[in-house]
Formats: C-alpha cells, structure tokens, sequence
C-alpha cells in the first residue's frame, strides 16, 4: 500500500499550473469549463425525452377513440387506491399484448383508450400473477372475497400473500378530495360527480342506500354488497369492486368497436 | 454572535417541532401522521444538541472511531456515507432474501405491513437509493476533492446532504411499509417525500458543481463528467416524473400528472434512466477513479472516455421505451426505443473496455489483489448485462421475455455483479485511506466476499434465466388440438425450485457481504489479522509483458 499520497503529513503544496500556454480547442473546452460541460450534457440528455414523449400528448392517434370509456366510481377509485398501496402491480399486468395466446388467456389485447383515466397507469412489468386488465366479471364476487382473504384455499398453488384485514378495515376515503384531485389533472368529472362523491362512495355497495342516478351518470357501474357483509363498507368492497369492473367498460363484442379500431392507422 | 446564533438554531428546530407536531394531529391519514412524527424526532433530537451540551454526533464519531486529526481534504462525509453504505447494503440485501423467500413459501407474507407487495419497494429502494445512492454521493464527495485538489466547496451544504438523504430513504422506506406509494416502480415515494429528495440533490449538485469551480487542477478529471451526468439528470428525471397533485397537503396520496399511455412512457423513460444514470453514469463515475487507483495504472484510452461519455449520455435516454414493447403505447415509440437500446451496446461496451484495459500491464494483480478482481468481475458483469440488455430490447425476444423473470434475472446480474462488487471494491479502497490504517483487516476475508458473490450471482442469474425462459415458453404453450397446454398456474407451480435456487444464490450474497462488513468492523477498530499472504508464487517481473504475435513464432530454445 504505497499510494497513500492524501496522508495529512504530506506537504506537498497546491501549485498552480505554469504558465505553458497551449491554445484550448475541441473538446478541451468542455474539460475545461463546468457549464459548458453541464450545458453540454443537459442537452444531450434531454433531446431523446423531447422526440419521444412529447408528441405522445398531441398525436391525435396516440389514444384511439372507443364507445363506453368513462371515468371510476369512488368506489372504484377507492379500490384501485388499495390496489395501488398493496403493490398489486408489481405481480399483475394490466395490459394485454397482441398475441394469440394471451388474447385467447386474458381477452382482447388492450387499448391505449382503456387506461385513459388512469393516474397513475397501472401497466406492471411483472406477471408472477395472471394479468388482470379483464379479470371484472370472470369470477364471482365469493370467490374474490374467499380468494383475497386466503388465495391458496382456492389457488393451492398460488403464491399471492393474503389480505384478510381488508374485509376488517373500514373506508377512509375522502371521497370528494379524492375525485377533486383527479379532476385536477383532468379526468372529466362534473362538479355534480364531485359534491356527490361520498353518497355515491356508500350507495354502490349498499342494497339499502338509494344509489340515484349514479349508473346514468357511472354507466356499466355496479351496485351492490361486495364483500358479502352489507352491514359495513369495507376496503373489500371497494377493491372487489374495482376488480369486477376491470376490462368491462368497452364492449368488444359487439361489431361497432371492432369497426372503429379497423378504420385506425398509423398506429 | 455565537450564543446568538445557537439561539436562532434552537428556534428554528423548535418550529420544525411545532410544525411537525401539528400536521401530525391534523394528518388525514395514519401514515402522513407517523412520518410528521418521525420529522418531529429528528427535529427534537437537533433541537436538544443546538440547546445543551448533547452530542450524539461526537459520540457516533468516536463509537466509528473515525480520525480527528485534520485532513487535507474534508473527509467526514466520505466516512458517514461508507458506514451509510454497509448498513444500508446489509438492509436491502436482507429484505431481497426476504422477498425471494416469499415467492417460494407465500406462508412468510404478514399482513398488512409485511406482503411481498410493500416489502419489495423496499427491497429495492433499498439497494438502489440507501445503498447505492450512500456509495455514489460518497465516492462523489472523495473523489472530487481529491481530482480537483480541493476541499469540499460549502462543507455544511455537503453534510446536510448526508443527513437529508438518510432522513429521505427513512422517510420512503417506513413510507412502504405504512401502504405510501405512487406505483411508480423506482421512484414510489409519494409527493412529499420527492419534494424533500428534490431539495437535498439540488444541495448535493450545488457542493458538487462548487467543488469543481474552486479546483486546482485545469482539466475536470472523466470521472466527474460522469458524476456531474448523474446528478443532472437524475435531477430532470426525478421532477418531471413525480409531477403529480396530492389529494391534500395535509395526506400522503397524490394522483400523477399523466394518464395511461404518456403516465407509462414517462415514468420508464424515468425507469430506465434510473439504471442509466444512476445505476452506470455514476457508478462509471467510481470505475473511472478507483480502478486506475487500484491498478496503479492511467486510464487506457482518453479519446474513448470522451466517446462513450457522450454516446451513452445521448443514447440512454432514447432507450426507456422498450418496457413497452407490444404494449398500446403507439408502435413509433417502441422501434425507436429498440433501435436506440441496441446502439447503446456499443458506448456500454466502450466503458467496460476502457475500464478493462487500464489493467494493461497490471494483469498480474487479478491473481494477487483480491480487490482488483472484484473490479474485473464488475466489468464483465457490466459487459454482459450490458449485452443482454440490448438483445431483451428486440422485440421478438421481448415478447417471451417481458413479464417474466428473465428481467428480473437480467437486473440482478446488473445491480449485484456490476453496482455490487464495483461499490464493494470501493469501499475497500476507500476504508483503509479514511481511517488512516495499513490496510484492510483481512485480505483473506476479502478473497472470500468475491468468491461467495460470485458464485451467489451466478446462482441467481442463471436460476432466473431457466425460470424466465420456462415462464414464456408454458405461457405461449398449444397442443395438438389447438388449446392453450397450461393454466397460468401451472406455470407458477413449475417456478417453484428455481425460486428456492434463486433464494440460495442471494443468501450467498447476503453472507459476503456479511463478512465484509466484519472485516469493515474490525479494520475501523484498528485490527489487522495475521495471515498468509494471498499467493506464496514468486514474482517474475520479466515474465510479466503482453504476449506478441511474433514472440509465438520464434524458433524454441
């Protein structure tokens, strides 16, 4: 170990380059000069994020236009909160390539409209689980509920961790905050949407609570118990909820949809 | 003038405390509550040492035995941030086993705090920003002084940054567990938390730029161009990517920006970055110093770092698209991502060559110097991750890679082989130089972390390559009668002891970096085990020139 050369001992004295003036060119300028080096390097990196997410927000045919997209209910919203705190996505995708097994597995391959009110998206990268992008009315809402309490009583395979103390936990949700928030970063709720959020949040999982015109308003909307306990609304019932709903919204069997997507190019 | 100051210390620490105390009553929810509380014991803590004689800072200084004798350079960051470095790497490779525990007995999963879902932003948050983001801002803070022949410009600026960091990487670890997320995976914490990151870093660029402003030398040495690279860009990455509108400022849940197709791009145009910039910028940044350091010799090729600096740069950011492949982000987006991820192969392989040929003429020190070994095997594992990562990025091979754990295996041999052993090398350099001691306590103990991480690595890689592979091809799966041959569960089933072989590669690992952790220990205590020398072959200085073409063919004695 030789190289101990910063040893407080030492004295070796700064000094200051001799004056062997040799004209700075090239690339030496950058070497030479911290902004110029900082500017240098901002532009470099910037320009790859310029070309390629800024014309994601003003190509028309970026988002292809689908029939029954809408914003969620706040209880949707409140379930996919949860799904977003528990980390779902970090074993489910939420988006369906284009292949024949996995649109034959998990339904048609998903569309960019689909996850348009999406904040945040909720893509994944991972599948140590199926993807969920239309899991919504594939089981019932039992099965959901016995499955997230204890997934290998009906999956003995399965490796998912449980989430019993969700039908324990009652919501708390500040459900017209929540729908403001969104509003704010531009999914299309009405003000009538937002001072109505808290009663829509109960009436969708009570059977006693009128739910008004909440479906006119939420078209598809379900409403109804989901956790099997009507007597309390719990974060099960918001996170069965959102899950029924998954993939449900645009109608792919019928002929219109499929019709639009065809006429769609440059894509 | 003193007492006055104290004074005006201790007050502002006290309205923290009061601020802190207040949002905790008024928090809307539990875990915006416990973080208030946590910012209000940090506060009362300072609040104690600006009013008496309490000194928990002199007293951790001693218990670390670190020097207080005055220094040419200001080295007390450097110092905390290594300690920062092993505690923080120690975290995150436990909680990885953990994880992979997890995904092979689910039993191990405890709800609600301790599901794989919350444990694995913790994970690698963990490794990524405590342990590699310890060893970057320290290295940073060491090597700038020293190839500038300066000391730290704004030396209280540099220790706020140590100790504002800690409380960011306490902040969004707890933040995980507690349920606190933005889903984007890298950068979870939620808008609070970045807003807290946001003004450290911009702290940490304002003593890094200083630094090199007041330098001695004319040149600004190539490993602070990539320094600077990291820390600007990890920068713009990190606040456009948080860009989001909390439901209250008074609760931790926020709701991004984007939506859907441009939420998914940015945020991996960020993802991506993040390996790019932090993960190989930075850490290019400690190759270009401590490996000619440790080799003795000056780095191969000037005009090739001046290459591959600006074309990885340029290149990187070009890349993130290729996360989406296939996905309905639009098809331009995702052949450019491509095209750019295999470019990016060549300035990847331009660096690892640089590095690997400034061992020219000091091969020799791979069979003596366990620490320079380390270095190599670092940058092999850079050259094959950084092989690899392009070919993942074609399309046809993404389309059976992607959602599987070849990703996962393909990270790994990144993150452990590359940020692992080249951060251990680091550190190995670095703690004798710091603590004023002969060298480490054990080259022996050294010999022995490389090789149980080695072959830990080589475990998990290769565990998850057979499991990806697996994964993709039951996924894609038909029988002669036309029909999918496998549930999806069948598939997890399958994954089952290639997750126990995974699990075994990373307690490999974990033990490594336990025993260097040890040998850390015992070296700040001013140990030195006795020990044979690492090789008892004698030294030919003769012998030891590159081998020419023509000496081949000259005739045998």
């Amino acid at each position: 170990m030789s190289t101990h050369s910063n040893l407080p001992g030492e004295r070796r004295m700064v000094v200051e380059p001799t004056e062997v003036r040799v004209p700075v060119t090239g690339h030496k300028r950058l070497e030479r000069n911290v902004s110029l080096l900082a500017l240098g390097t901002l532009i470099a990196v910037s320009i790859g994020g310029i070309v390629e997410i800024a014309p994601l927000f003003w190509i028309d045919n970026t988002i292809e236009k689908v029939e029954g997209m809408r914003p969620y209910t706040p209880l949707e919203q409140a379930g996919r909160d949860i799904y977003v705190r528990e980390g779902c996505y970090l074993c489910h995708s939420q988006m369906i390539r284009p292949f024949r097994d996995e649109v034959e597995r998990y339904g048609h391959y998903s569309l960019a409209a689909e996850s348009m009110y999406d904040h945040p998206f909720q893509w994944g990268s991972k599948r140590t689980g199926p993807d969920l992008a239309r899991v919504g009315g594939r089981y019932s809402d039992e099965w959901h509920v016995q499955h997230l309490k204890d997934p290998q009583s009906v999956v003995p395979e399965s490796v998912m961790p449980q989430y019993s103390f969700l039908a324990d936990t009652d919501i708390d949700t500040d459900a017209e905050a929540t729908l403001r928030a969104l509003q704010r970063v531009g999914v299309p709720y009405s003000d009538r949407d937002v001072s109505l959020a808290s009663h829509d949040l109960r009436a969708q999982a009570s059977i006693d609570l009128d739910a008004g015109d909440l479906t006119e308003r939420y078209p598809k909307a379900q409403v109804r118990d989901f956790d099997g306990d009507p007597e309390r609304l719990t974060e099960m019932d918001a996170l069965v909820a959102y899950l029924q709903m998954l993939g449900t919204l645009v109608d792919f069997d019928s002929a219109a949809p499929l019709e639009e997507l065809a006429e769609e190019k440059g894509r | 003038m003193q007492a006055e100051a104290a004074l005006f210390r201790a007050g502002l620490w006290f309205a923290v405390l009061i601020l802190a105390i207040a949002a905790a009553a008024v928090a809307k929810d539990a875990a915006y509550a416990a973080h208030a509380g946590i910012i209000a014991g940090v506060a009362l803590l300072l609040l104690t040492m600006s009013a008496g004689r309490f000194d928990p800072l002199g007293k951790a200084q001693g218990f670390f035995r670190m020097p207080e004798e005055p220094s040419r350079y200001d080295d007390d960051p450097v110092r905390w941030g290594v300690i920062a470095t092993m505690f923080w790497g120690m975290v995150g490779l436990l909680a990885g086993v953990f994880i992979a525990l997890q995904l092979a007995y689910p039993a191990l999963n405890f709800e609600p705090y301790l599901t794989f879902g919350r444990a694995r932003p913790l994970h690698t948050s963990a490794v990524i920003f405590a342990f590699g983001g310890n060893a970057l801002i320290a290295t940073s803070f060491y090597v700038v002084q020293r190839t500038c022949r300066t000391q730290l410009a704004f030396p209280a600026l540099a220790r706020f940054v140590f100790w504002g960091y800690q409380l960011f990487i306490v902040l969004a670890a707890s933040g995980y567990l507690l349920g606190v997320t933005q889903s984007r995976e890298y950068a979870e914490p939620e808008w609070y938390v970045d807003i807290w990151l946001t003004i450290v870093w911009v702290a940490y660029a304002a003593v890094f730029i200083g630094t090199i402003v007041r330098r001695h030398e004319p040149h600004i040495y190539v490993a602070n161009w990539f320094y600077l690279a990291f820390i600007l860009t990890i920068a713009m990455l990190h606040i456009v990517n948080n860009l989001a509108v909390p439901v209250s400022f008074l609760g931790s849940r926020s709701y991004s920006a984007f939506a859907g197709v441009q939420d998914a791009l940015t945020q991996w145009w960020y993802g991506h970055n993040a390996v790019g910039f932090f993960l190989t910028a930075g850490f290019l940044a400690m190759m270009y110093y401590f490996v000619p350091k440790q080799a003795e010799r000056p780095v191969y090729s000037y005009r090739l770092s001046i290459i591959h600096f600006w074309s990885l740069i340029f290149l990187y950011i070009w890349a993130g698209p290729h996360h989406l492949h296939y996905t309905a982000l639009p098809d331009w987006a995702q052949t450019l991502g491509m095209v750019f991820s295999v470019v990016l192969w060549m300035p990847s392989w331009g660096g690892m060559i640089n590095g690997l040929m400034t061992l020219n003429g000091a091969w020799d020190k791979v069979r003596t110097d366990p620490i320079i070994r380390m270095m190599v095997v670092a940058l092999a594992f850079y050259g094959m991750a950084t092989f690899e990562g392009p070919m993942l990025s074609i399309k046809a091979v993404n389309s059976l890679s992607h959602y599987t754990d070849w990703t996962i295996g393909h990270v790994h041999a990144g993150a452990l082989g590359w940020n692992g052993l080249i951060t251990f090398a680091a550190v190995y350099y670095l703690v004798p130089r710091l603590w004023k001691r002969d060298r480490m306590y054990s080259l022996r103990m050294i010999n022995w972390h490389f090789w149980l991480a080695t072959i830990g690595i080589v475990f998990y890689a290769a565990s998850m390559w057979v499991a990806g592979i697996t994964q993709g091809l039951m996924w894609r799966e038909y029988g002669p009668d036309g029909y999918l041959v496998n549930s999806f569960v069948d598939t997890v089933a399958a994954l089952h002891p290639m997750y126990l072989m995974r699990a075994f590669g990373g307690i490999l690992y974990l033990i490594g970096a336990g025993v260097m952790t040890y040998n850390v220990w015992m070296t700040l205590a001013g140990r030195l085990r006795s020990e044979a020398p690492m090789s008892d072959a004698t030294y030919d200085p003769a012998a030891d020139r590159p081998i020419l073409a023509t000496a081949i063919r000259e005739p045998q004695a």
